[in-house]
């Protein structure tokens, strides 16, 4: 028993080197950081340098502002229309379903990069092709990357172009672990499809629709790529600065950890307590 | 039984008109990811709607080489995403299995640990990670730095924990009656029989690996060292610079994927949706 033990030890070993080297001191590193000053060399210990100045910082307040922005209008929306995706791909009568799968999963595996630069280039003020379709409707053209507006929308857009399919997998999984029988009594009873899906479906796919939320919030807490290469550095002027654009800013182009772990501890805790939120909100009402 | 029939017609239409236009929708940037590889710069900056393929693909992939060395780019990649992808399967496949099959000390903390840290974002130790790997341990623009800081993956661990404690017990205790090792149950009776899970984790891995952009950015930012990704990201944004040649890459960096993505479908889904169902 106890040299079976000793295997068990060893066969976790390895991937416990590797989460307490680059994980567990990482996480207790940074809130350590977060409280010294680390534009003075050596390092010192402050409480303003960083949490002091981020509480009283409007860069902080203006990524902060953008990223909840985001979070509530891109968050809704997309877990929405995974649902929509997920129910009508789960339908009997679809005909050419794999067509359809591959249209709204592709993007799934699509890097950050590749999808950022085409979604610049579509939404290019002069020349885009979005404008162009816009402007042959006859509605004027949207200047995607100098309106800040426009800028979030676009944002938004590509977010959810990104992820919607990735969320309705998840919720497909979901649907299909309901069993039929249930359907079946509705129908025999003569409930409508509708009916159908907002008393059955909805409250059973709860817990999977909860789990997507967290995701998500997690994902567009620390959201980088998309302000980085599609709006450009968060622009217009700050007006897509998320904060973990703000975050890589102090970090990586001032090199001032310090403010930059306090910012990247205020991501976490808003992450885990939009999610327990949620939690506790989606656990209540079963 | 006619007007059954007709609703169903009826539904029938109404479900392919709702899905058929989003499907548009959705493949569009991705079909035009290609034709805009096809194009010359100046067609891509001209006034027409152009959403038809030209023939300008090689000259675009001669130009994104002339930008950035896209090929060199590339093959790091590829080697990174093998790599990365064997030593992950490898840790979170010997993890997952003493934590399925051991009742030892501090079992349940390393389980709560890993739990725990599913919630928490990436954001929150990349700054400290990339103060050790780039000052302390001096490994900036190397394989080292791209590879092994990344190694560490909850889903991964829980995915394979599940995979074994769903095996029957009789199997290995058998094994033991017979006095065969501990590290041979698990690698010649254990292990094939996960081939299915291990197949769908190292799909995943592949992908977050070879689509990886922030990590790389930070610590690998030589040119001789980037990513493809990384290489292509540096590409966005500068006034002077081939978009017909980023579009290339872009096709380039996907392609590859949406192929695996077709014919491993199955493995992609089970993998992605891991987390959600039990």
């Amino acid at each position: 028993m106890l040299s079976r033990n000793r295997a068990a030890y060893a066969f976790l070993a390895p991937y416990l080197l590797i989460f307490v080297t680059f994980w567990l001191w990482p996480i207790i590193n940074s809130l350590l950081i977060s409280f010294q000053n680390t534009r003075v060399n050596p390092w010192r210990f402050s409480l303003s340098a960083n949490w002091g100045r981020l509480f009283g910082d409007p860069a902080f307040y203006n990524a902060l502002y953008n990223t909840l922005i985001i979070l509530v209008i891109q968050v809704p929306v997309m877990i929405a229309l995974a649902t929509v995706m997920a129910v009508l791909l789960d339908s009997p009568l679809l005909k050419a379903r794999p067509l359809y799968r591959f249209a709204f999963f592709a993007p799934v595996v699509v890097g950050e990069v590749a999808y950022a630069a085409v979604f610049r280039l579509m939404f290019s003020a002069d020349f885009g092709i979005i404008n162009k379709l816009i402007t042959s409707v006859g509605l004027s053209p949207v200047s995607w990357f100098d309106n800040a507006n426009a800028a979030m929308a676009l944002v938004i857009i590509a977010i959810t172009w990104r992820w919607a399919g990735y969320n309705a997998i998840i919720l497909l999984a979901g649907l299909q672990s309901i069993p039929d029988d249930v359907y079946e009594a509705a129908t025999l009873d003569r409930v409508s499809k509708f009916q159908q899906f907002l008393h059955i479906t909805l409250p059973l796919l709860k817990p999977i629709i909860s789990f997507c939320v967290v995701l998500s919030v997690i994902g567009t807490m620390q959201l980088f790529t998309e302000p980085f290469l599609i709006t450009n550095r968060g622009g217009p002027g700050g007006g897509t600065e998320t904060l973990g654009l703000l975050l890589y800013r102090q970090g990586f182009t001032s090199l001032n950890f310090g403010y930059a772990s306090a910012i990247a501890y205020t991501i976490a805790g808003l992450a885990v307590a939009i999610s327990l939120l949620n939690l506790m909100l989606g656990g209540e009402k079963k | 039984m006619k007007s059954k029939s007709r609703s169903l017609l009826v539904q029938k239409i109404a479900l392919h008109m709702v899905l058929t236009p989003l499907a548009i929708v959705w493949l569009f940037p991705l079909w035009m990811m290609v034709v805009f590889s096809t194009m010359p710069d100046h067609g891509i900056f001209s006034p027409e709607i152009v959403l038809w393929p030209s023939a300008e693909f090689a000259a675009n992939f001669r130009n994104l080489q002339a930008d950035t060395n896209f090929i060199r780019a590339m093959s790091i990649s590829i080697t990174v995403a093998i790599i990365y992808t064997t030593l992950s399967v490898m840790l979170t496949s010997m993890a997952g299995w003493a934590l399925a099959r051991y009742r030892f000390a501090g079992r349940a903390i390393v389980v709560a640990i890993i739990l725990g840290t599913i919630t928490l974002p990436f954001a929150v130790v990349v700054i400290p990670q990339f103060i050790m790997v780039a000052r302390e341990f001096r490994l900036a623009n190397t394989w080292i730095a791209l590879i092994v800081p990344p190694l560490f993956n909850s889903l991964g661990v829980l995915f394979m924990r599940q995979a074994f404690s769903m095996m029957p017990g009789e199997l290995f205790d058998a094994a033991r009656v017979e006095g065969v090792r501990e590290w041979r149950i698990f690698l010649h009776i254990a292990l094939p029989l996960a081939r299915p899970t291990m197949a769908a984790l190292a799909i995943i891995l592949f992908l977050s690996s070879w689509n990886n952009y922030l990590w790389p950015l930070l610590i690998n930012s030589r040119p001789n060292m980037m990513t493809a990704p990384v290489a292509l990201g540096t590409l966005i944004g500068l006034t002077r610079v081939s978009w017909g040649g980023i579009m290339v890459g872009a096709v380039l960096l996907t392609a590859p994927v949406l192929v695996v993505f077709v014919f491993l479908q199955r493995h992609f889904i089970a993998g992605i949706s891991a987390g959600a169902v039990k």
